[in-house]
């Protein structure tokens, strides 16, 4: 017997799942360059989101300094392609071995060490902050001052180098989305995914039946740091500038975790709707200021404190729980 | 003899938690370890199943030192434990907690077999595979937290206080399950508060005082011994 085996998802949620991806497929055709930014942005939260949740939402482990990883992802990559003329279709690679170098650290250190907890979280963004601080020092890349690749306008894209339109960019990151989700879904099926879930669940009680929680605890540290690094080359080569203190900035480690704890954390489909739900609000309030010409600094993260008190408030468990529920797609239980 | 402790010293910190324990437990016997709240008791068992590092002494099963290794290679050596506190996983069914329990190597290729005895052993838990365990009664829990040890195919078995919270008749028939178990052969340590019916059902016993073994003999012989009585039996 290969352990237990969670059904696959129902027919249902088969058929939904494709016409969303047709649908995100599709839509780059028909909507305006800002609408694309904007779902891009989603995308982008989306992934990241996932990531982190391979960490927190599977594993329970709870990082608040995730934004380290995208930032190496993105230095690193971006560093080889300006420095050394590698381009990010090589350059990713040595990315995910930086984040990977990172998340073992981190994990070896809290897990040999018993750190676990709110303490875990606090060595997370300790180890975040100190990269930050290291990088606004490291003038090989800029140091505070930023680094800058070089915007050259193509006719065509290149995807090896990642040059090329915004809409290149947007099927990058969707294809990324897609590949992601598919990878979490199969841990969750799989022997992984309940060593991970009984950590989660019980530690100690994992341990009493003979998990390896260390080793898996490890390897739930680093899949969502290299899958986090990836998050961070794109951002390398779609913004074109990198500043220590946007990038490694405590702000984006905290909105990586925004989207999955909105759309329900542990769930494959959460920090999906979590970030479009964010996204879409966020953006419609920016929209609605504007247009009455409000000026109000940090208004988003007020926003964003709001919507997670209500959430956690009325829909402890995210939005998506509730909302499969409604839809008839719970055969699958709590996921 | 199966198990072997040998001058067993834990710190947590600067504290120490166990000072020069030691004791046997021979194969197929029922060892209990009675004592106090705080005397060490659960220090012992999470040590002798590798969550908890001794800073020095030695741990033999079977013959082979096992001292300090990690907890999971334990468990596939075949000691098994029924934590305190009935540590099910709450969100997964009653099957998959006892699948969970069969996932060492040494228990794999028998899981479907086991499975089938434990609910033999456990109706209830049959009834109820579907369930997450988390909805179940604290009886419930407790023979689940049993069945699923026994799906790692312990030869020896470590109960950390199983009748702890549980209703009288509940307490009964976890003794009688741990008589049954006994009888198909696994050997059983035993910790409990509840001395008097643990050293009645114990062949042998010690006693944990403030970290140290203070008495040890057969489990009648404690039950009878003038000390015992005063201290843990109030009589």
């Amino acid at each position: 017997m290969s352990g237990p085996r969670r059904a696959a998802p129902g027919g249902r949620a088969r058929v939904l799942l494709g016409l969303l991806l047709a649908l995100l497929m599709l839509l780059p055709f028909v909507v305006n360059p800002y609408l694309l930014s904007v779902l891009t942005l989603i995308l982008y939260l989306a992934y990241v989101g996932q990531a982190w949740n391979v960490m927190m939402g599977f594993a329970g482990q709870l990082s608040l300094g995730h934004s380290l990883y995208v930032g190496l992802g993105a230095y690193v990559s971006a560093a080889l392609f300006v420095h050394y003329g590698v381009p990010p279709a090589l350059g990713f690679l040595a990315a995910i071995l930086v984040a990977l170098v990172f998340g073992a650290a981190i994990g070896f250190l809290a897990f040999r060490f018993g750190v676990s907890g709110v303490y875990f979280a606090l060595l997370t963004i300790a180890f975040a902050e100190f990269t930050r601080i290291g990088f606004d020092h490291f003038d090989w890349v800029g140091g505070s001052g930023g680094f800058f690749l070089k915007v050259a306008q193509r006719d065509y894209n290149d995807l090896v180098n990642l040059r090329g339109s915004p809409e290149m960019f947007y099927y990058l990151l969707l294809a990324m989305t897609a590949g992601c989700f598919l990878l979490c879904h199969r841990l969750m099926q799989s022997r992984i995914g309940f060593y991970w879930l009984a950590i989660r669940e019980d530690q100690e009680a994992a341990q009493a039946v003979g998990i390896d929680v260390f080793r898996y605890k490890m390897l739930a540290v680093m899949l969502s740091a290299a899958l986090a690094s990836l998050a961070g080359v794109f951002t390398a080569f779609f913004n074109n500038n990198l500043f220590p203190f946007q990038i490694f900035g405590i702000e984006k480690s905290i909105e990586i975790i925004l989207g999955p704890i909105i759309g329900g954390l542990g769930t494959l489909f959460g920090p999906i709707l979590g970030a479009f739900v964010l996204t879409v609000l966020a953006e419609g309030l920016r929209g609605t200021m504007e247009a009455l010409g409000v000026v109000l600094p940090g208004v988003k993260q007020v926003f964003y404190g709001i919507c997670l008190l209500f959430v956690i408030m009325f829909l402890p468990h995210g939005i998506w729980p509730s909302l499969r529920r409604r839809l008839g797609l719970d055969s699958d239980g709590r996921r | 003899m199966s198990l072997v402790v040998e001058r067993l010293d834990l710190y947590y910190g600067d504290a120490q938690a166990l000072s020069e324990v030691s004791l046997e437990v021979g194969a197929r016997r029922i060892v209990a370890i009675v004592g106090a709240n705080g005397a060490g008791k659960s220090s012992l068992i999470r040590t002798i199943a590798g969550i908890e590092k001794p800073r020095s002494g030695s741990i033999r099963f079977k013959g082979q030192d096992i001292t300090g290794l990690e907890s999971y290679r334990i468990c596939d050596l075949g000691i098994g434990q029924v934590a305190e506190g009935r540590q099910v996983f709450p969100s997964m069914s009653v099957q998959e907690n006892l699948e969970m329990g069969a996932m060492i190597p040494r228990a794999r290729a028998k899981a479907r077999a086991t499975m089938s005895r434990v609910y033999e052993l456990f109706p209830r838990l049959a009834e109820r595979r579907g369930q997450a365990a988390g909805t179940l009664s604290g009886g419930e829990q407790q023979m689940l937290a049993i069945g699923r040890c026994l799906m790692g195919q312990p030869e020896l078995i470590m109960f950390d206080e199983p009748s702890l919270g549980l209703a009288p008749a509940l307490v009964q028939e976890v003794f009688r399950t741990i008589r049954l178990l006994h009888e198909a052969g696994h050997t059983v340590v035993l910790v409990e508060q509840n001395v008097a019916v643990s050293l009645k059902l114990a062949d042998d016993a010690y006693v944990l005082e403030n970290g140290r073994i203070v008495m040890s003999g057969r489990g009648e012989e404690l039950l009878h011994d003038d000390r015992v009585r005063q201290a843990y039996l109030g009589l």
